[in-house]
């Protein structure tokens, strides 16, 4: 499903009846506001970006310097949250929550998604829609209750609560990439290895999976972006600073009282910001195919 | 009945191991255990006993008893929850309806035929991506009262005398807070919408144009009741994740000026966390899933459309 789904031919791709429009008209229809569009919904980083590498006196006076440019580039704010804030170790927490939680996820996830949609015992139908629902529930609705298991558990202001905790939504979400994707795999490759010998496991693992890379990385990807990006129970369970999350630690850390210090939060959040920016850059189709495939099933 | 399950698990226990797991029950448990636990676990468990939660008068460090529908009432004539009731269902309406509208405006741009179209996409993409709470601070300094490029840019163009207070006053703060949202969201439901509008034949818009029909006409009659299917559960998904929306608030306002910009999350993050009143805090959280189901179900259900729309059979 994800892979046809990126390789549809697109209806607007053929000629269809663009041709009727001419230039100057197609420049005021589609360009202008296609423009517009793109300078907002990019503003924001480029305003955070050049705050980042803006020295102070330039940052607080909008009369003498443009506040659009920058006339003395400066590293003092990146130094200053390197070296001067559990930054490194806010970046290394964050990692670590992800790739765990991640992997623990899509191992799930996959197991599950194979035992619905390709096993197919009986409930299976219901059970998909279950998983299906508890993709509807909120973590603003869990995080009170959650926050009082963690702290029985002992798990209070450790990695382990978030780790434990982020499968709660990432599995939802990935078992339903999953049982789509399954569902494209057609079933006469798994008859054929059935009747060549093979073992229901034996065929997940080297019939199934193979053909399934393209989910897999899907959802990888997906959940991975989605635990780096996960605030509220990472403020709830986690105090301590060195056991922050990046978008805790930039939010709570940096503001010292009411001293704000634009330089080193803008910073933060830009190089918050780039892992994710980068793996998407790499994979914008996976993305997109999990985005609109997750909705279109 | 009995004694054949009996006697098919002794069946089992004689069998190696490779045959028990191709068994295709046991295998399914087996496959099935792992999400099953977690989700019980860390779900299913949890949602229960917020609701219980929000019967007791639980706080940080002390377990509650059972108090009724106590925190309710109190929460009845609490100014403060009233408010961000309301607060929740404005701020949901009004970022719903434009980020739809924006979104389906972009969508309809994106579909024609353009150079870099993946490259468009991929940039359209970008504020959905980055950590919400990162883009936050970025708006929370474009909204700085002192420094605040936006009033600096409206200066510049002579539409404002003065500096803009964007988070110091309630209505203010709250229209600032919807303009981040809806920048956020607009990516998610113009990409989603775009998926949607390329299934659509062109032959169909050929068609109706020979049949005479103006492009507005071919939008109503061809274009939105073959989005109708996707748009009502992207509408759906949207209006879940606004109404349920913590971060942006607590990275920007933290519910000020005076709690005048609480949603019922963050207010329920307040009361619960800092404020050490776990009991109401899961009350209030509590309240917000009447309002999820109802809206949830109107805009599924009001949206969907028969599936023979999109060529399936109608069942």
């Amino acid at each position: 499903m994800t892979e046809t789904a990126i390789e549809t031919p697109r209806a607007s791709d053929s000629t269809g009846m663009a041709y009727l429009n001419t230039l100057p008209r197609r420049l005021v229809t589609i360009y202008l506001p296609l423009s517009i569009f793109m300078i907002v919904l990019l503003f924001p980083f480029y305003w955070m970006a050049i705050t980042t590498f803006k020295p102070n006196d330039e940052l607080y006076s909008y009369k003498e310097h443009s506040p659009f440019l920058i006339k003395s580039p400066t590293l003092a704010n990146v130094e200053k949250l390197l070296f001067s804030t559990n930054y490194p170790e806010w970046l290394f927490n964050t990692m670590l929550v992800a790739v765990v939680a991640t992997a623990l996820a899509v191992f799930a996830s996959v197991l599950a998604a194979y035992a619905i949609q390709r096993l197919r015992f009986k409930g299976a139908q219901t059970v998909g829609l279950l998983i299906f629902l508890a993709y509807l529930v909120p973590p603003s609705i869990l995080f009170i209750p959650l926050a009082t298991m963690v702290y029985g558990l002992g798990l209070y202001d450790t990695s382990w609560s978030l780790i434990l905790t982020y499968p709660t939504f990432l599995i939802p979400f990935c078992t339903w990439l999953m049982m789509g994707y399954f569902k494209s795999i057609p079933y006469e490759l798994e008859e054929c290895a059935l009747i060549d010998g093979a073992t229901r496991l034996q065929i997940l693992w080297k019939i199934t999976l193979p053909l399934a890379v393209p989910g897999l990385i899907s959802a990888g990807i997906f959940a991975f972006t989605l635990s780096w990006n996960e605030f509220i129970y990472a403020l709830a369970f986690i105090s301590s600073s060195e056991e922050k999350t990046v978008p805790v630690g930039v939010l709570t850390q940096l503001v010292e009282g009411d001293v704000y210090h634009w330089g080193a939060l803008m910073a933060g959040a830009l190089f918050g910001s780039l892992p994710v920016a980068i793996l998407y850059s790499f994979f914008v189709e996976y993305y997109v195919s999990s985005l609109t495939g997750a909705v279109k099933e | 009945m009995a004694t054949a399950a009996i006697g098919r698990t002794a069946d089992l226990a004689r069998k190696p191991l490779v045959e028990i797991l191709d068994n295709k029950t046991v295998l399914s448990i087996l496959c099935m255990l792992p999400a099953a636990i977690l989700l019980l676990t860390f779900l299913t468990y949890p949602l229960g006993l917020g609701i219980w939660l929000g019967f007791t008068d639980t706080k940080i460090g002390r377990d509650g008893v059972f108090v009724g529908i106590d925190n309710y009432l109190s929460l009845f004539d609490d100014s403060v929850f009233l408010l961000s009731v309301f607060n929740t269902i404005l701020y949901t309406t009004i970022a719903t309806t434009l980020k739809f509208g924006l979104g389906l405006y972009l969508a309809l741009l994106l579909n024609n035929h353009l150079p870099f179209k993946a490259l468009l996409r991929a940039i359209i993409l970008l504020p959905w991506i980055v950590p919400t709470v990162l883009s936050a601070i970025a708006f929370w300094w474009i909204y700085d009262a002192q420094f605040s490029i936006l009033s600096y840019m409206l200066q510049k163009m002579g539409l404002i005398d003065q500096y803009i207070d964007f988070l110091g006053k309630p209505a203010n703060a709250r229209a600032s807070l919807i303009a981040a949202n809806v920048w956020r969201g607009i990516p998610f439901v113009a990409i989603c919408l775009l998926a949607g509008l390329q299934t659509i034949s062109p032959s169909l818009y050929e068609a109706a144009a020979l049949d005479g029909a103006t492009p507005w006409q071919r939008f109503r009659h061809v274009t939105m009741p073959m989005l109708m299917p996707i748009l009502s559960i992207v509408l759906t998904f949207s209006v879940l994740f606004t109404f349920t929306d913590f971060q942006l608030i607590y990275a920007i306002t933290r519910g000020g000026p005076v709690n005048s910009t609480h949603l019922m999350a963050t207010l329920a993050f307040q009361r619960a966390i800092p404020g050490g009143q776990l009991g109401e805090g899961a009350a209030i959280a509590t309240a917000m899933i009447p309002f999820l189901v109802a809206a949830t179900l109107s805009s599924y259900f009001g949206l969907q459309r028969r599936k023979w729309q999109q060529g399936e059979t109608d069942d």
